[in-house]
C-alpha cells in the first residue's frame, strides 16, 4: 500500500535520505584527514602554555581519549555524533554545541546580509547595465565589477579600516557590539548595525561583481530569445518585458551561483571575521585548526555540510518556483 | 630554627599601606581601561595553566602569594617565608584580613588545597618543581607548612611563587572535578578586580573588587576589558582609533610598533618586560654526524651576524646572548664564556678542518631547518639564519611548519637538522630552562633537551643545583652550568630580547614592575 505524500514533501525526505551518507563520508574523510596532522589537542596546548612536564602531557592526553588507536577514537566520536553529541572541546572548556551555536549567530548574520546585498544590488546592476550594454554606463559598472571582483577580501577591509575607522572615525574597528555599554533594544539594533557595515561591504563586494556579471550576461542572451520577441510583439510594456519576461528567466544562472557560493562564503568569511575580531564560526574553524581543536572542527564541518545540504534543496525549490517546467523529482 | 627574612616583610608592608613611587599627580579615581589581547583562551585558572596568555588576564583577578617587583619579591598573599635549616620545611605567614570575592576569609586551608591538589599534580611545570612536596600543614589559619622530602632551596621556591603560586578558594573547589570545575572559567580570587563576563572570541570584563585589602583607595580603575582581536594590522588599527588603549607581547606588527611608538599619543618600548626575557635560539639535531661535530656548531655560530639581527629583526631591542641565563636574571648571569664573534673567515676555517670543504656549486652540505612561528621574531630569525648560513657555504632548506607542527616534529619525532625558535626564561634557571640541557626528557616535552646532547657534567651540575641550598654555592653552579653550555654548544642561546608593549600615554602606572602583563594592576589609573 503506498503513502501518497505532497510532492514536496516527498522531494524533501528523498534528499534527507540521500544527505545521510554525503554526510557520514564528509565526516570520516574530515576526521582522518585531521588526525594526519602533526600534532593534537595536547601539544597544541602545552605550546600556547609554554610547555609542560611529561606527566602532565601524558595525563592530559589519557583524560582527553587521545591515547586511543585513530579507529576507536573515531568510533566514539560517530557514534556520539549519531546521537547529536559533539563533544567536549579542550581548547574552551565547553561543550562544542554552546560552542558553536554561540557563533552561529553571528556568522548567519555576516553571510545573510552579505550574501543579499550582493544579489539584490548584483542582480540589479547586472540588469542595469545589460539593458545599456556597450554605453558608458554599462561601461562605469563592468569596471567597476572587474575591480570589486580583483580586490582580495583581506586588502579592501583593511583600506575601509584605515579610512573610515582610523582616518574618520566614522565606524568600530571590529567586535560586534560597542564593549563596555550595555545597550539594549533599538539602540543595540543600531549598534550591531554600525558593526556590521565594513565587513558585510568587504564580504559581498566580491560575489556583488560575480552576480554582476553573471546577470548582464544572462540578461542580454535572454533578450534575444523568440519569447521576448513575442512579448514584445503582444504590446507588453518594455518594463514588463523586462521584470516579467526577461530577469526570471535570466535569474536561473544566478540563483545556481547563489546556491553553489553559500559555502564558499563561509570560507571568504574566515578573513573577514578574523580581520574585523567577528566572534564566528570562520574565525572559529581557523582557530580551531591551530589549536588542533578537533572535535570543534568536526563540529563545524558537521553543521556546515547541513546548511549546504539545507540550502541545496532550497535553491531546487526555488528553481522550480521560478521555472515551472522543471519538476521536483 | 629558623631564618627570618625581615627585609622583606618590611617592604611588603611598604606596599600594604599604600607608598607609591615617586609621583608628581594625585591618582584619578574610575574609567575603563580597554586592553588588546591576541587570542582567545579557554582556562582561567593560574593555579591550572601556568602561561603569560592566563595570567594576563587572572592575574588581576587572583593573587599570587609572592609578587616580583622592581624591589624585589614582595608579599602579595603571604607576608613573610622562611626555611628550615634542612631546607625540608618552608613556612608562609600569611596576609590578614583577606577576602575572596565571594566574601569568604581566605586562609592556609586553601593555599595547602591548592598546593596538594593544583601546584603538585596538574599546574605544568609546577609539577616538576613541587614533585618532592610531601604534605602542607596548617599550625594556625594564617600560616602554611609545606614539607619537602629533598631539600627545596628557599631563593628557587619564591622564584617560582609569582607565576607557581596563585591559591585557589577550596570552597568552590573541593569534592568537585577540579579539570571541569565553571571557576576556571569564572575565576574567584582575591584580587582588585572581580571577574565579570566572558563573551566568548569578543572580549573579557573584570569590574572593581571594592573589599579589597590593599585598601578602600585601590584599584583606582572601574573596569578592565581585555578585546580579543586577532588581526595584528586590526589590532594597530584599533590601538590608532583609541578604541583600545594598550597592547602587550609584540601584538601588533613590528612597522606599526616602530611607527605609533614614535607617534606622540603612545609609548613603545621593553618597559615591564624585564621578567618575559627571551632567548632567540638555534637549536642542533646532535643525531645528525654533521652537526654532532663540535667545529660545525661552532662554525654555525662564528656565521651569525647577532647584531645585524637585532637591529633589523627586533629594532635594537636585544642583546646578544651568553648562554641560557639571560642577563636580565643578574643573580645567575655571568658573562665570563667562551664567545664565537661573527667571523665568517673563521666559520669556513673551521669548516674546511671539519672536513666539509665547498663543493663545485660553492655548498659544503644541506640541513632541513624548521622554523617556529612564535609570531615576526622567531619567523624572520629562521629567514636570516637560513641567508647567513649561505654565505659559509651551508645550504638550509626551511621546512615550513605552524606552532604545533613545529613542537611535534623538533621536541617528538626529532625530524630537523637544525631549528629555530626561542626558549623563555621563568625567573630562576630551575623553573624552565635547564630542561633545555638536562638528559632524559621524554620526547614529545616541548622545549626540552630533545637534541640528543648527552653530558654526565653538565646533568650533575644541574641536579646539584636544584637542591643546593647556599645560594653561593647554588649560584656559582649555575655560572659553570653557563660555561659549560656556551663550550658544548648543544643550543645556541644566540639573541636575549624582552617583549615590547604600546600603550597610551593616557595610563599612568603602567609598566611599572617586571612582569607587569602579569601582576594586579591595582595602582594603574587613567589621566583623562
Amino acid at each position: 500500500m503506498g503513502i501518497h505524500l505532497p510532492p514536496v514533501l516527498a522531494f524533501a525526505l528523498r534528499r534527507l535520505l540521500q544527505a545521510v551518507p554525503v554526510i557520514l563520508l564528509i565526516m570520516i574523510g574530515s576526521f582522518l584527514l585531521l588526525k594526519l596532522t602533526p600534532g593534537d589537542t595536547v601539544d597544541a596546548l602545552v605550546g600556547d602554555m609554554g610547555g609542560a612536564d611529561p606527566a602532565f602531557v601524558a595525563r592530559l592526553r589519557a583524560e582527553y581519549g587521545l591515547d586511543q588507536p585513530v579507529l576507536v577514537q573515531m568510533w566514539r566520536y560517530l557514534s556520539k555524533l549519531a546521537m547529536f553529541d559533539f563533544g567536549w572541546s579542550y581548547v574552551y572548556e565547553q561543550p562544542v554545541s554552546t560552542v558553536l551555536l554561540d557563533r552561529l549567530g553571528t556568522t548567519l548574520l555576516l553571510m545573510a546580509s552579505s550574501l543579499s546585498i550582493a544579489f539584490v544590488c548584483g542582480v540589479s546592476l547586472g540588469a542595469f547595465a545589460a539593458r545599456r550594454a556597450y554605453s558608458l554606463t554599462d561601461n562605469v559598472i563592468s569596471t567597476l565589477g572587474l575591480v570589486f571582483y580583483a580586490m582580495p577580501s583581506f586588502f579592501l577591509a583593511l583600506l575601509m579600516i584605515l579610512l573610515f575607522s582610523v582616518k574618520l572615525g566614522w565606524l568600530p574597528v571590529g567586535g560586534v557590539a560597542t564593549i563596555g555599554a550595555f545597550y539594549t533594544g533599538w539602540d543595540k539594533v543600531a549598534d550591531t548595525a554600525m558593526h556590521m557595515v565594513m565587513p558585510t561591504m568587504a564580504l559581498s563586494l566580491i560575489y556583488l561583481a560575480f552576480y554582476m556579471r553573471l546577470m548582464r550576461t544572462s540578461v542580454l542572451e535572454v533578450s534575444d530569445l523568440d519569447f521576448v520577441r513575442t512579448a514584445r510583439a503582444k504590446g507588453a510594456s518594455p518594463s514588463r518585458v523586462m521584470f516579467h519576461h526577461i530577469m526570471r528567466n535570466a535569474l536561473l544562472p544566478v540563483v545556481t551561483l547563489l546556491g553553489l557560493q553559500f559555502s564558499t562564503v563561509l570560507g571568504g568569511s574566515v578573513v573577514i571575521e578574523t580581520i574585523f575580531s567577528l566572534p564566528g564560526l570562520g574565525q572559529l574553524a581557523y582557530t580551531s585548526v591551530v589549536k588542533r581543536d578537533l572535535n570543534t572542527l568536526l563540529g563545524i564541518i558537521f553543521l556546515c555540510s547541513i546548511i549546504v545540504v539545507i540550502v541545496n534543496f532550497l535553491t531546487d525549490l526555488v528553481y522550480a518556483w521560478l521555472d515551472r517546467r522543471i519538476d521536483l523529482k | 630554627m629558623k631564618t627570618l627574612k625581615r627585609g622583606l616583610a618590611a617592604a611588603t608592608c611598604a606596599i600594604a599601606t599604600g607608598a607609591m613611587p615617586a609621583l608628581a599627580e594625585e591618582p584619578q579615581r574610575g574609567g575603563t581601561f580597554v586592553t588588546h589581547v591576541v587570542s582567545d583562551l579557554g582556562v582561567l585558572n593560574p593555579a591550572m595553566r601556568a602561561s603569560t596568555a592566563v595570567y594576563q588576564i587572572t592575574g588581576k583577578i587572583m593573587e599570587p602569594l609572592i609578587d616580583l617587583t622592581k624591589d624585589g619579591y614582595v608579599g602579595v598573599l603571604a607576608t613573610e617565608w622562611s626555611a628550615s635549616e634542612d631546607g625540608k620545611q618552608i613556612t608562609f605567614k600569611l596576609r590578614e584580613n583577606v577576602r575572596w570575592h565571594d566574601g569568604q576569609p581566605f586562609g592556609c586551608d586553601d593555599v595547602a588545597f591548592t598546593a596538594m591538589e593544583f601546584w603538585k599534580p596538574i599546574l605544568n611545570y609546577s609539577s616538576t618543581l613541587q614533585a618532592n612536596l610531601e604534605s602542607v600543614e596548617c599550625p594556625d589559619p594564617l600560616t602554611a607548612v609545606f614539607n619537602y622530602s629533598k631539600p627545596m632551596p628557599l631563593n628557587l621556591l619564591v622564584a617560582a611563587m609569582p607565576d607557581l603560586g596563585h591559591p585557589v578558594p577550596k570552597h568552590l573547589y573541593e569534592g568537585t572535578d577540579l579539570l571541569r570545575n565553571p571557576h576556571n572559567q569564572a575565576p574567584i580570587g582575591t584580587g582588585p578586580f572581580k571577574f565579570a563576563e566572558y563573551e566568548r572570541g569578543q572580549y573579557i570584563i573584570a569590574v572593581r573588587n571594592d573589599d579589597y585589602w590593599r585598601g578602600p583607595e585601590y584599584p583606582y580603575l572601574d573596569r578592565v576589558i581585555w578585546r580579543f582581536i586577532p588581526d595584528k594590522a586590526a589590532a594597530a588599527a584599533a590601538l590608532e582609533a583609541g578604541e583600545v588603549l594598550a597592547s602587550g607581547f609584540i601584538g601588533i606588527p613590528m612597522e606599526d610598533m616602530v611607527r605609533l611608538g614614535e607617534d606622540p599619543r603612545f609609548k613603545m618600548g621593553p618597559e615591564g618586560y624585564e621578567n618575559n626575557v627571551a632567548h632567540s635560539t638555534i637549536e642542533f639535531n646532535l643525531r645528525n654526524p654533521i652537526l654532532a661535530d663540535l667545529r660545525v656548531r661552532q662554525a654555525i655560530y662564528h656565521g651569525l651576524d647577532t647584531d645585524f639581527a637585532i637591529q633589523a629583526i627586533m629594532r635594537g631591542h636585544g642583546k646578544a646572548g651568553r648562554g641560557p641565563i639571560p642577563s636580565t636574571s643578574s643573580a645567575f648571569y655571568t658573562d665570563d664564556v667562551p664567545t664565537y664573534p661573527y667571523d665568517k673567515a673563521k666559520a669556513e676555517a673551521l669548516l674546511d678542518e671539519a672536513g666539509y670543504p665547498r663543493g663545485p656549486d660553492g655548498v659544503r652540505f644541506k640541513l632541513r631547518h624548521r622554523a617556529a612561528s612564535w609570531g615576526e621574531y622567531t619567523g624572520l630569525w629562521g629567514d636570516y639564519f637560513a641567508q647567513a648560513m649561505r654565505e659559509i657555504g651551508i645550504q638550509v632548506e626551511i621546512v615550513p611548519s605552524d606552532a604545533t607542527s613545529f613542537l611535534t616534529t623538533v621536541y617528538r619525532d626529532h625530524d630537523f637538522d637544525t631549528a629555530s625558535g626561542w626558549h623563555q626564561y621563568r625567573s630562576d634557571p630551575a623553573v624552565s630552562t635547564t630542561v633545555w640541557l638536562r638528559s632524559g626528557a621524554p620526547a614529545g616535552t616541548a622545549w626540552s633537551n630533545q637534541f640528543a646532547y648527552l653530558s654526565p657534567e653538565m646533568d650533575k651540575l644541574i641536579d646539584d643545583a636544584a637542591t643546593e641550598l647556599n645560594p653561593e654555592a647554588r649560584v656559582a653552579l649555575y655560572h659553570e652550568m653557563q660555561k659549560l653550555e656556551m663550550t658544548d654548544l648543544p643550543v645556541i642561546f644566540a639573541i636575549e630580547h624582552p617583549f615590547l608593549g604600546i600603550h597610551s600615554v593616557k595610563l599612568q602606572n603602567a609598566y611599572n614592575t617586571p612582569r607587569w602583563e602579569s601582576s594586579s594592576w591595582y595602582d594603574l589609573w587613567i589621566k583623562e
